[in-house]
Order: C-alpha cells, then structure tokens, then sequence
C-alpha cells in the first residue's frame, strides 16, 4: 500500500518542482531582476509544499486505514470472540494467512466471511488513499502555481522549510532518547514494586534465580546490586589503569616527538586496534590472557580463578587505549604551536614544556577522552561476559572471578524467560543504574572541565 | 677569524657600534627552509646595551636571522643553519652548547601575545622555576614582583596575581610575555613585531618599556614600522630577499641611506 503511495508523492514532488520552476521563467519573462527569488526556489517551494501535505495525509490517514480494515475484518466475528487482544490478534492472523493462502486445515465459513471482508476493506482504503493523495498534491501544486508572482518570497520560504526539516530530525532524536528512559523507567518501577529499592541499591547478594514454584530450593532470590557495582568498578579501575598512561603516552608521542612519517604508520595502527570487534577481544581475554595469568598466578603459588577481574580488565584496557590516545593526541595537536615556543624561548626542554605548559592547556580535553574511556567500560558486555565470569562475588581481589552489571543484564535477559518477574525485570533496574552511573560521570567530566580550563585564546 | 669579516659590516662599523661593547657577532650566515635560501651570506655585529632593529618587507629573512640567534629555528625539521653566530664570543651553534641553557640567556617576545593558560604569577615565575633559581618561596615571589615592575606591569595586576594571564587585555599580555622573559635575567632580548597585535596605546607603552630595557639588555626587535624602528632603536639593519642590504646607525640610515632599495624602503615606494 504505502509503496504505491511514496512513489506518487515522488512524481508529484518532481513535477511540483519543473512546473513551480517554468512558472516563475514564465512570469519572469526576459527581464533577470524582476523575482525576487531565483525559479528553482520557486519549484522547491511548491515541491516542499506538495510533500508536506502528503506526508501529512500519509502519516494521519495510514492508521486511520488499518484500524479501519481491521475493525471491517474482525466484524464477521462475535464481539465476544474477538474481546481479548489475544483473541483479536490470533484472528487477524488466520484472516491474514487465509488470504496470502498459506492457512493450514479448513476455514470455517465465518473466517472466510471475515477474510472477504477483510480483502475488501483494504482494497478500499488502498485505492482511498492513494487517489486521495494524488488529488492533494494536485491540488497544492495548483494552489502554488497561483501563488507564483514576481515578489512570492520562495527563497525564505523554503529557508523556513529546510529549517522545520532539521528540527524534526534532531527531535526524532531526542525523543527517542527519552522514549528508551521512559520505558526503561517504568519497567523498573514495575521492579520495585516488588522488590525494595533499598535493598536493590544496599543489598550485599546477587543471586536473581527465583524458583518457578514455592516449594523449591533459594525460591526468595536476591537482588543486592553491591557485588556488580563492586566488580564493574574493579573492571573498570584495571582497564583504566592500562588504558589511562599507555593512551595518554602514546598521544604525547605522536603529537609531540614522532616524526610525521611515523605517526602516519603508527596512529592508524593503533585505531586498527578500535575497530577489533569487542567479541574477538572477549575470547582473546578468556582463552589467551586468563590462562596465562593463571599459569603465571599459579607459578607464584598463588590462587587465580580461571575467569578473572584481572584478564577482562587488561583487554578492557587494550580495547579503549585508541580512544584515550586518538582523543588525546587531538586535543595535544590544537594547543597552538606558540605555546610551546613561548617555553622553548623560555629555555624549557621537551618534556619540561609538555609537562607545564601542553597538557594543562589540553587538560579539559584529556579528562573529556578519560570520561568517554571510562564510559566505554562500564557499557562494555562482551569482554566481562567471556572472561570475569558470572559468579556475584563482592571483592576487590583482581584474580577473583567477578561479574558486572552489564554481564547480568545481558544474562537475566538471554533465552526464554517470564517478562513479569522480578527476575527478568531487574534487568531493567540494572539498565537504570548504569543509565544514571554514565550520566554522573558525564556531568562529573563536564564541573571538572569547567573548573580547570586553562583557555589559551 | 677576522679575515672572514665581510662588508657592510667592514667598512665603516657603526658609531653605536663603536661606543658599546660587542655582543652578537654573526658572520656568512645561511639559513635553507628545505630547498628555499632564506638568508643569504649575513654578517652583522649586534652591540650590547643597545636596540637594535631589524626592517624590512615581509619575507625579507629578518624574522628568521631572529630565530636563528636563539636556535628557535631548531624546532622546525626542515631548517638548516649555516655559518657563525657567535654571542659573547662563544660560537652557539657549537655541538657541545647545550640549547636549553643559550636560551635561558635570551629571552623571547612573540609577535601574538603568547602567555601560558596560567596564573599571572604562574607565568612569571615559570623561567626561574624550570631554571631553579629561586632557592624558596620568598625569593621566587621577589623575582616576580621585581620583573612585572620592570615591564610596567606591577601596578595594574598586583591585586590578581592568581588572575589567569590569558584573561588580561593584549597590551597587558604582551607586557606579561615581557616580564616573563626578563624574569630568567637573560642577556639578550629578541622581539618579534612585538606590537603588531596591539593598539596604538598599548604599543606606546610597550616602546617606553624598551627604551627603559635596552639599560641592561642588549635588545634585537623585528619591526614592520619604521617609525618605530626610528623612535626606539640606536642601530638599524636594512633586509631585503633575504640580504642584508644595509646596517647603521638608526639616525643616519633613516636620515641618509646609502642604498637605494634602502631609500626606495624608508621613503615607501615598496614594502
């Protein structure tokens, strides 16, 4: 249905356009100077005009129509068979595959009273529809024909136009966003409705295995998110204490002392390194680096787990060195070259100069790329899941397995499970937290850049 | 050595050279950005206790001789320096000086202002601190006191020392750049168009300050105005695609210059 529909409204846009634009010459005659605006803004207004109305007749009279068909559909039935929504859609199912005739067995002859109404219906709304906007489009290109005189202001209408277009495309952004927040909130607030908020947020247990029936063993379940914060915040500690001084000394590498030639090899071997899919580093952690730590562990007489907080957060590490170094190195690049001549003059040596005077003036934006880092390893699942395990230990002992938030998100929802228990729904609680955890550090970043700055303009 | 000295400097050395002691001697100076000649065989004797200005059209070679004589041509890869400076006798392109410490000896004024997203105190004090001349604090906040007074500083910001020094207005921040490099206690001072960013006030003030320097400092400033170049300098040196055309005493080449792209200059008919 729609498909007919867009490619009418592109013909009509086209022609909107030739014939707004042959108008405007035609009114304009031979002399240059008498529009106001140039033809083809004359066509781009029309052309706008014309896909604004049928946008608008699309976007309000598509569902309109399928409610329609719909309702014409399920009329053959009893009101009562089709009450439930459960119902209403298993029966619009069967109307539906009847029709494409793939239903398996015998229609019963109310089903295909129903699938004849059905079929009429859209067929209906399907002709409706289409010439309805064929003759809106029309109609708008008639009506801005008319309008075309040499001091119509097409050119600061279609500005206008241009400008309602990226605001619709930054607000589908935007409410996306709070869209996913919405629904994230209220699905852990169905959470806490069963389960205190203070013992989420306090409690010292994770176990969120709740027993189908009351009679089994650990039916209560436990959902203190202590442990996961804990193992998050070791994870995250360990990766940025790789991913911290190696990135950040390779940045003022490259931008300070590398010859071009070698920074044009060496930088994008390090983005390379980004663009290693997380997965790839997840079964690197768990089957190259755990075992080797292990082994080593071991060699000292020491305890490791087979998955451990140590592994996933080297290669969280590895994983987000090339954001704090690309990061970095930029920032280091756009502190101006007379600052450092000004230490050099000053008889300042290299590491003096970058010391004192290139990375407090690149501060601000160090500690942005340390905040995005940071952020990354909170996020990241894949590497925790493979390497630091599932085990809800609450410690800070890097050679313990460990597990994160983002690692039980990820398990509560993997597989068939029940979308109304507590179980499945903490998911959501845990989504919130990290939600909230990577804002507090977004805004934590932001007071810290602002009171550091050192501007250098 | 002697032999190799070249005209103009040979013939009739300059009175203010003759009267000061010498402190800059540079002879067959070559400098090459890669394959282009930037300054072609220039020698010059610089006297102590003096200005000294450099003009000259834009491309002339007179910022680079500048740069030359603290090394801060070093920083760029493509350089290449010929010949013999020599600063109190002391050849400074000489493998065994180290640069650090020639340029703790010459302090250097940029044609932007350029001071550190630092405190004002904090710029300041940053030569003495890198160069460990303060022995505590007292001494160090002496030295920066003492330096903002001798670059006219003192008075307008003694009450927001822990201002930042980007915050202060163009004429200020050029003065602070100079109290920042006078505050290591150099020998030479080397200015880049030190005015060219600023207003007419602001570069009023910045020329009385030279005036008052050039006691204790032996000064070398590139200059785009010649007026100035005659109002505050005792020795002038005349550069044109990468020559040095002619070097003498301020009064006499403003006055009465030997060379004709010299008067075509000064009288401006190109430039």
């Amino acid at each position: 249905m729609s498909g007919t529909y867009f490619a009418i409204m592109a013909a009509l846009v086209l022609a909107g356009f030739f014939l707004g634009a042959q108008r405007a010459r035609g009114v304009r005659g031979d002399q240059a100077g008498m529009l106001h605006s140039l033809p083809a803004y004359h066509g781009l207004y029309i052309a706008a005009a014309v896909l604004t109305v049928m946008m608008v007749i699309f976007v309000v009279g598509a569902p309109l129509a399928s409610h329609y068909v719909v309702s014409q559909g399920l009329g053959a039935f009893d009101p009562s068979e089709v009450a439930e929504q459960l119902h209403r859609d298993a029966a619009l199912r069967d109307i539906q595959n009847l029709i494409a005739g793939i239903y398996q067995g015998e229609p019963s002859d109310k089903l295909k009273a129903a699938a004849a109404a059905y079929s009429a219906a859209s067929s209906l709304v399907y002709w409706g529809l289409n010439i309805f906007g064929v003759l809106a489009g029309a109609a708008v290109i008639f009506w801005g024909l008319g309008r075309i005189t040499p001091e119509l202001r097409a050119r600061n209408q279609f500005e206008r136009f241009v400008k309602y277009v990226l605001l619709a495309s930054s607000g589908v952004a935007i409410l996306t966003t709070i869209g996913i927040v919405l629904s994230v909130v209220f699905e852990a607030m169905h959470f806490f409705s069963k389960v205190s908020p203070i013992d989420f947020l306090f409690g010292l247990q994770w176990s969120p295995q709740t027993a189908m029936r009351a009679d089994q063993v650990g039916s209560s379940g436990a959902f203190g998110i202590v442990p996961l914060i804990a193992g998050t915040l070791l994870i995250t500690v360990i990766a940025m204490l790789v991913a911290g001084p190696l990135g950040l000394f390779s940045a003022i590498y490259m931008a300070e002392y590398a010859t071009p030639r070698i920074r044009s090899v060496v930088k994008p071997i390090l983005e390379i390194l980004a663009g290693i899919p997380t997965v790839v580093l997840g079964f690197f952690a768990a089957l190259t680096v755990a075992p080797l730590i292990r082994g080593w562990g071991q060699s000292f007489g020491l305890d490791v787990a087979s998955e451990s907080a140590l592994a996933a957060g080297l290669v969280m590490g590895m994983m987000i060195i090339p954001f704090v170094s690309s990061l970095s190195d930029d920032v280091i690049n756009a502190v101006p070259q007379s600052l450092r001549d000004g230490s050099y003059a000053m008889g300042a040596t290299k590491s003096e100069t970058i010391k004192k005077v290139v990375l407090p003036a690149a501060l601000p934006g160090i500690v942005s790329a340390f905040m995005l880092a940071i952020s990354r390893a909170v996020g990241e699942t894949m590497i925790v899941v493979m390497a630091a395990g599932l085990a809800a230990n609450l410690t800070f002992n890097p050679l313990a397995a460990v597990t994160t938030v983002t690692v039980q998100i990820k398990t509560l929802l993997v597989g068939d499970q029940e979308f109304d228990s507590a179980k499945t729904l903490s998911a959501f609680a845990l989504g919130l937290v990290l939600f909230f955890f990577t804002l507090a550090l977004n805004y934590i970043a932001l007071k810290i850049v602002q009171k550091y700055r050192e501007q250098y303009d | 050595m002697d032999t190799m000295i070249k005209t103009p400097v040979a013939d009739s050395a300059p009175r203010i050279a003759r009267e000061r002691p010498l402190k800059i001697k540079a002879r067959n100076v070559d400098v090459y950005y890669g394959e282009k000649h930037a300054i072609n065989d220039l020698s010059i004797d610089i006297p102590d206790s003096a200005v000294s200005a450099f003009i000259g059209p834009s491309g002339c070679g007179k910022s680079t001789f500048l740069r030359s004589i603290n090394r801060m041509n070093d920083t760029i890869p493509s350089c290449r320096v010929t010949g013999n400076i020599e600063i109190d006798g002391r050849d400074i392109y000489d493998r065994t000086l180290d640069v650090v410490q020639l340029r703790a000896r010459i302090g250097m004024v940029f044609q932007k202002p350029n001071p550190f997203p630092k405190s004002i105190y904090e710029n300041v004090a940053y030569g003495p601190r890198i160069h460990g001349f303060a022995r505590n604090k007292t001494d160090l906040e002496e030295i920066v006191v003492t330096s903002l007074k001798k670059a006219g500083l003192f008075e307008e910001v003694k009450d927001r020392l822990d201002h930042s020094g980007t915050s202060l207005s163009g004429g200020q921040q050029q003065r602070l750049c100079i109290a920042r490099a006078i505050a290591v206690n150099p020998e030479v001072i080397l200015m880049d168009e030190p005015c060219s960013a600023l207003d007419p006030i602001a570069t009023a003030r910045i020329e009385e300050l030279i005036d008052e320097l050039r006691q204790n400092f032996c000064i070398v400033i590139v200059t785009h105005s010649m007026q100035q170049a005659a109002r505050v300098s005792q020795l002038t040196a005349f550069f044109h695609l990468g020559n040095l055309v002619e070097v003498g005493d301020t009064d006499d080449i403003f006055t009465a210059p030997k060379d004709k792209r010299t008067q075509d200059y000064i009288t401006g008919r190109f430039g």
